[in-house]
């Protein structure tokens, strides 16, 4: 008998978290522009100790200003959409449940774009505006994951094929009315590969990262008081209240701190997939089930996954790129496959 | 108790649990429909009954008699409509999830796991409502997790993947759980379905000597009318959601009454230990 300890649960994440730090590392060196190692450190170390002024070779502009803050996008998205996989996975009792196969991701674009199209309409200081999209994709979600979980049901239960048919079938009707709104719609509003594929490319404004940092640190912490009854949802809803489990409460807390992640990712990243599908196994599987790990290593290993998918967008087909959700969706969908064969009945 | 201080109540709680009655089903009826315009798909008339420490009762009759339903009110999973189930004097179903679970542990026919789970993770879930905000578990927990194994005879399937067991032997960690999170009350649905005779058997064995050592109440559902018979102190006969009987099963094991119940011709005989046993005559 092993049961987890903090000490246990803090060495799992320092290891990722130095993987993480090497992988960003990595990052910032390669690109359409070779930068050296001692440059990097340099640069970096300037940062840090808020001497950015100092930095002024193209290089270090290039490392800092537009390098950095597309990484620590990727970290956040990254770490959000694997948070939020593994909280649908358990609260749907199905393993391969993730926002974007579920279409969440997908009303999270609609909602987003839904509300840039109403933002000029709307008078309302410029703070407000600024989170309006992020609302909009947070709506998006919530309304998303409402209606797949309905469809899902069967007689009362929740069946895994169905729920995954009717998120496909949700999430293509979705993207047909962002294509409908991207044809008929002029106007600067990003792009259909934006919203259907999701990259990170998009320069942001520097309270959005943050506003987004601490909306994912917010949802992870409110999902983390949970992680102890998602064990035992595991087993089923009817088990889990009779081990003790507030199984409305739980239930209410995750869909919304899950669609707050898929929203906030969505909004600034557009519907990026199968990270939260991969992830949380690959987690699950180095580290076992136990939601205590398994959330904060699955927010390390989606930073890392999603850091170095981007990594591999910019770089593969360089000086043009790829988006990163093109790249997900290559290593992704295939371990989908495999996963579907496995796992369902 | 063979497990020491860890298993110990309080003294003033124990000087409470002293008194006779622990379980106490007054006047329970319960409605189900799927519209509430409707007329009711599915009843349970009013039933009562009562069940001391150590005591084991067994809920029996056919298919659709109601069984599990009462089994669920008593669990606190369903509100009855109308009269009110007291466990120590607390009206159960409007307790915390948390609160029942210290009190009541269910164990429900086989449930599937999504991700693999060890048994002793499986046992330290029973753990759960005892414990703090975050729930790292204590070293209290892991002795009582063990101890709850070793009453089951389970020991040696701590390490065991509980997707690699047999169904006797899930049974057992699924039944440890549930010592685990030390009830007064223990409530089991249909816990022989899938086993073998001698695995039936053995789980019936150790929950009489569990009943016994720990002063549990005990309420089995089961349409096992010998096993039934065998172990139970009292037995709830139910048919199409009316409790017909509450006794002791010499009391209750009449051919008539079993054959009107059961609609199938049978006999009993009272064997050397004054309990009945039936044999079901097909064909006659």
């Amino acid at each position: 008998m092993r049961p987890l300890t903090l000490r246990r649960l803090l060495l799992q994440c320092s290891m990722l978290a130095v993987i993480l730090f090497v992988v960003v590392v990595i990052a910032l060196k390669f690109g359409a522009v070779p930068v050296s190692l001692y440059a990097l450190g340099r640069d970096l170390l300037r940062v840090v100790f808020g001497q950015s002024s100092q930095i002024s070779s193209d290089y270090g502009l290039i490392v800092v200003n537009i390098r950095l803050p597309r990484i620590l996008l990727g970290v956040t998205v990254g770490a959000s959409l694997s948070v939020a996989g593994t909280s649908f996975q358990a609260l749907l009792r199905n393993p391969l449940a993730d926002p974007y196969v579920l279409g969440v991701s997908m009303g999270a674009s609609l909602g987003a774009i839904l509300a840039l199209i109403l933002e000029p309409h709307l008078t309302i200081s410029p703070l407000f505006a600024a989170l309006l999209t992020p609302l909009g994709a947070f709506l998006g979600a919530a309304a998303t994951i409402t209606a797949v979980y309905f469809l899902g049901r069967r007689e009362g239960q929740l069946d895994s094929a169905t729920l995954l048919l009717g998120g496909v079938i949700i999430s293509s009707f979705l993207s047909a009315i962002i294509m409908f709104l991207m044809n008929t719609l002029s106007g600067n509003l990003r792009g259909l590969s934006f919203w259907l594929m999701g990259d990170l490319s998009t320069p942001l404004q520097k309270s959005a990262y943050w506003f987004l940092g601490i909306g994912f640190l917010l949802a992870t912490g409110a999902i983390y008081t949970t992680a102890a009854d998602l064990n035992m949802l595991l087993a089923g809803e009817k088990e889990a209240m009779h081990l003790g489990v507030d199984v409305p409460r739980v239930r209410l807390v995750v869909y919304i701190a899950a669609s707050v992640l898929t929203g906030l990712a969505v909004s600034v990243s557009g519907a990026i997939g199968y990270v939260g599908l991969i992830v949380p196994h690959a987690m699950r599987f180095i580290f076992g089930s136990d939601h205590r790990t398994l959330l904060p290593t699955a927010a390390l290993g989606g930073a890392i996954a999603l850091v170095f998918a981007d990594t591999l967008a910019r770089t593969v087909v360089a000086p043009t790129e790829v988006s990163v959700g093109a790249v997900t969706a290559v290593v992704g969908a295939p371990l989908f496959i495999y996963l579907l064969r496995r796992r369902l009945p | 108790m063979s497990s020491g201080s860890a298993l110990a109540r309080k003294p003033a709680e124990s000087a409470r649990l002293a008194s006779e009655v622990r379980l106490s089903v007054e006047q329970v009826s319960y409605a189900y429909s799927a519209n509430p315009a409707q007329a009711p798909l599915f009843t349970v008339e009013a039933t009562s009954f009562q069940a001391r420490r150590g005591e084991i009762v067994a809920i029996l009759g056919p298919n659709a008699s109601g069984k599990s339903t009462l089994l669920k009110l008593i669990s606190g999973a369903l509100a009855p409509l109308s009269g009110r189930i007291l466990l120590n004097g607390f009206v159960i179903h409007t307790l915390t999830p948390r609160t029942r679970a210290q009190r009541i542990a269910v164990v429900q026919q086989e449930s599937t796991l999504l991700f693999p789970a060890r048994a002793w993770e499986f046992v330290l879930q029973g753990r759960h409502a005892h414990g703090h905000s975050l729930r790292f578990e204590s070293q209290e927990d892991v002795v009582i997790a063990k101890n709850a194994l070793a009453q089951v005879g389970a020991a040696e399937l701590s390490d065991r993947w509980m997707d690699q067991i047999s169904g006797g032997e899930k049974q057992r960690v699924i039944l440890a759980r549930a010592l685990a999170q030390q009830p007064l009350l223990l409530l089991l649905d249909e816990p022989t379905l899938h086993l073998d005779i001698a695995a039936q058997i053995g789980l019936l064995d150790a929950l009489r000597r569990l009943a016994a050592e720990n002063r549990y109440t005990v309420v089995v559902v089961t349409h096992e009318l010998n096993l039934a018979a065998e172990y139970a102190d009292q037995v709830v006969l139910m048919q199409r959601g009316r409790c017909l009987r509450v006794g002791p099963p010499a009391n209750i094991y009449q051919r008539e009454l079993l054959e009107q119940v059961f609609q199938t011709p049978l006999s009993v005989e009272f064997g050397s230990s004054g309990r009945p046993r039936v044999t079901v005559l097909p064909g006659t």
